[in-house]
């Protein structure tokens, strides 16, 4: 599914990413740890195509093809979907205007037919189900005067909506109650399948217990300096990430 | 940058000058009121006395008129068109009346006024000046005939327009419409339409005036619009300007508003090469509550130029201005906001916002909130910005596969769609919302990537 290789990349010239390795496979869910300042959000911005990230060197392979050369509407198209850890308020844009387009460029991508609002609305309304969120939501301005938990649900009802083949979820979990995090989580669970992969890019252990990951990363000064099975979340959660090997600790955590 | 050069102006005012004689002197003047013929003559003189303006003078530091002056036009005439030609400048499947003037004229045959409730005048003011100026003349003083250069040469060429008289206490359910087309033949033309809006007390009523090009021709539109509101009567404007490209439009919109009177103008400004648009507002009775709205769109070769004034002359009165503009290519915009809160007007609540988003790095604005308050207790407040596009916001609905071009007409147009929200007026605000939407692919051509 993705193949990350070498992958250097910074912002301004300031060099945030040195040498990042990962592999995901389909079905897979990797989880990405790291303290404060480690590289994660650059990570899935870089993903992404966040244009203000430089990438230097390195390559990212998804899907068999060069993701680097790809502009992020078709990144998206391809199925790549990044919840975004500030949701950006786009007052003036209605919720369902921008979901349906987004909708209907990915299926007109993919050779489907585009819905109509008759069919999107009835699509929509089965996930807003599943994420408990209020239809009258959809009628709303893009996270204007959304509050912290709703941008986060609104992320994740997008998601859901859009069936992206690759989610990567930048502090999801980051300011959001328990109730929120389970909501969100199911959201999120409901979506795995052998097809999908998933990358949570978290600082707390707490989602993982929601969401299980297959495999956790930690990332630390731009580099992955440790991977293995979901314990390794615990641990972190025990000692902190002074107790990983090459882990910078001058970041407070 | 000065204004137009001497031997042009001087030109220009011949031209005028020789038009008028044939107006007043010839076979149109042959039944013409007295009246009517000395209140033109004195606009005329007014006219001669205060010149065009010049870039010398404050209000007008950043439009240079010279465009206009030095040109030669030709007085419109009426002239047939297809009422095809003008229906998609209308409003769709409204009733209410619509009156229709071509080159300035009115033109019966794609005009209808149907049926109106008694005490309801829906009329080309070319009749009405044909009875004389018994019940419009202190109303036609609004425009400030002897300081205003443009509005004294409308006044100078008083021919032609349109009354819309609503008596006390009548509710009028369906907007009037008033559109001027000018179909720029040959030769350029000038109009000088004239819209009289006497609100009774405690009436009711919308209004929409537009004005447009039927072909991509040089002409000259010098229009004034006058609105009286009496007390406790509630008028929603709205101006709507797709005049071509290379049109000039000078217009001047005046309200005066009566205790207790609501006045809501809402204009947009979606063509022109210049366009210089004065809108003023007398509160001139307690509790009166003016809104004065705006969006426009200025592109390649465009010049717009909103000059607003609300005069707070009671106590208790309230205002609002929001003013909201695009602009993309060499395209230029002028915002000068004045209010001003006389002494005894306390209690004033006024409330100015004008905010431009540029698309390039040539267009250019220049933004000027003027506030002269007198009284002491008093909320005034005005903000202005300038920007760009928000990179965080094209990202984000890229990253949900929405093309870049697409991204952008996007957010252009949630920029400016809180103007539209505030017409009040759900067909035209769906009609206006379509024509922006044309108008915004070419604002949005030229930026580079």
């Amino acid at each position: 599914m993705l193949e990350i290789t070498g992958l250097c990349a910074g912002v301004d010239g300031k060099e945030i990413l040195r040498g990042i390795d990962l592999s995901v496979g389909a079905g897979e869910v990797h989880a990405i740890m790291g303290p404060n300042g480690s590289g994660k959000s650059t990570l899935a911005g870089v993903l992404a195509g966040r244009p203000e990230f430089d990438v230097t060197s390195g390559s990212i392979q998804y899907q068999g093809q060069d993701l680097l050369e790809m502009e992020p509407e078709d990144r998206a198209r391809e199925g790549i979907f990044l919840a975004f850890q500030y949701p950006v308020e786009i007052p003036g844009v209605n919720n369902a205007y921008l979901l349906k387009a987004a909708l209907n460029e990915v299926r007109k991508h993919r050779g489907e037919e585009e819905l109509d609002a008759m069919e999107f609305m009835a699509l929509a309304k089965e996930q807003l189900e599943v994420l408990q969120m209020n239809a009258d939501l959809l009628n709303r301005p893009v996270n204007d005067g959304f509050s912290g938990g709703e941008k986060k649900r609104n992320e994740i009802f997008q998601m859901a909506v859009l069936e992206p083949k690759l989610a990567i979820l930048d502090e999801t979990d980051s300011g959001l109650d328990i109730d929120a995090l389970r909501i969100v989580s199911n959201g999120v669970n409901t979506l795995r399948s052998p097809e999908r992969s998933t990358i949570v890019v978290t600082h707390y252990q707490r989602l993982l217990n929601y969401i299980v990951p297959d495999v956790v990363h930690v990332l630390s000064g731009g580099r992955i300096v440790k991977s293995g099975g979901k314990d390794i979340a615990l641990e972190l959660e025990a000692k902190g990430y002074g107790w990983i090997d090459g882990v910078t600790t001058e970041v407070s955590v | 940058m000065s204004g137009a050069t001497t031997s042009e102006a001087s030109a220009a005012y011949d031209g005028y000058q020789a038009d008028f004689e044939r107006l007043q002197g010839g076979a149109d003047a042959a039944g013409v009121p007295a009246a009517v013929i000395s209140l033109r003559q004195d606009a005329m003189e007014h006219f001669s006395r205060l010149g065009f303006p010049t870039t010398r003078l404050e209000g007008w530091r950043f439009t240079n008129v010279a465009p206009i002056v030095s040109r030669a036009y030709v007085l419109g005439d009426p002239a047939e068109v297809d009422s095809a030609h003008v229906d998609r400048f209308l409003v769709p499947d409204l009733p209410g009346p619509r009156l229709v003037f071509v080159n300035g004229r009115f033109a019966p045959s794609l005009s209808s006024v149907g049926e109106v409730p008694t005490g309801v005048e829906v009329r080309s003011l070319g009749d009405t000046l044909a009875a004389g100026l018994e019940g419009v003349a202190s109303h036609l003083s609004l425009a400030g005939v002897a300081e205003q250069p443009f509005s004294a040469l409308n006044t100078a060429f008083l021919q032609d327009g349109a009354l819309i008289k609503v008596a006390d206490g009548v509710v009028l359910d369906d907007p009037v419409q008033v559109l001027f087309v000018s179909t720029a033949p040959g030769e350029a033309v000038v109009t000088h339409p004239r819209v009289l809006v006497l609100a009774g007390a405690n009436s009711q009523f919308s209004m929409v005036e537009s004005y447009a090009g039927l072909r991509d021709a040089e002409y000259f539109t010098n229009a004034v619009t006058e609105i009286d509101a009496g007390a406790g009567s509630v008028v929603t404007h709205a101006k709507v300007l797709r005049e071509s490209l290379q049109a000039y439009h000078v217009a001047s919109l005046q309200a005066r508003l009566d205790r207790s009177a609501v006045v809501r103008s809402t204009s947009v400004t979606l063509g022109g090469a210049l366009v210089r648009n004065d809108v003023g507002a007398v509160l001139n009775g307690d509790g009166a509550e003016c809104t004065l709205n705006g969006l426009y769109v200025a592109g390649r070769n465009q010049l717009i130029d909103n000059h607003t004034m609300i005069d707070h002359a009671s106590p208790h009165c309230d205002s609002h201005e929001l003013y909201k503009g695009i602009l993309d290519g060499d395209g230029r915009a002028v915002f000068n906001g004045k209010i001003i809160v006389r002494l005894d007007a306390q209690k004033t609540d006024a409330k100015q916002s004008n905010k431009a988003l540029l698309l390039s790095e040539r267009a250019q604005v220049n933004t000027k909130p003027q506030l002269e308050i007198f009284a002491d207790d008093v909320k005034c407040t005005h903000g202005a910005t300038v920007g760009q596009l928000d990179e965080d916001a094209l990202f984000y609905l890229r990253a949900r596969g929405i093309g870049r071009e697409h991204a952008r007409r996007m957010l252009i147009h949630a920029f400016a769609t809180d103007v539209l929200d505030r017409l009040g007026h759900a067909p035209l605000r769906t009609q206006l919302d379509r024509a922006l939407l044309e108008r915004l692919p070419a604002a949005a051509a030229e930026v580079p990537a």
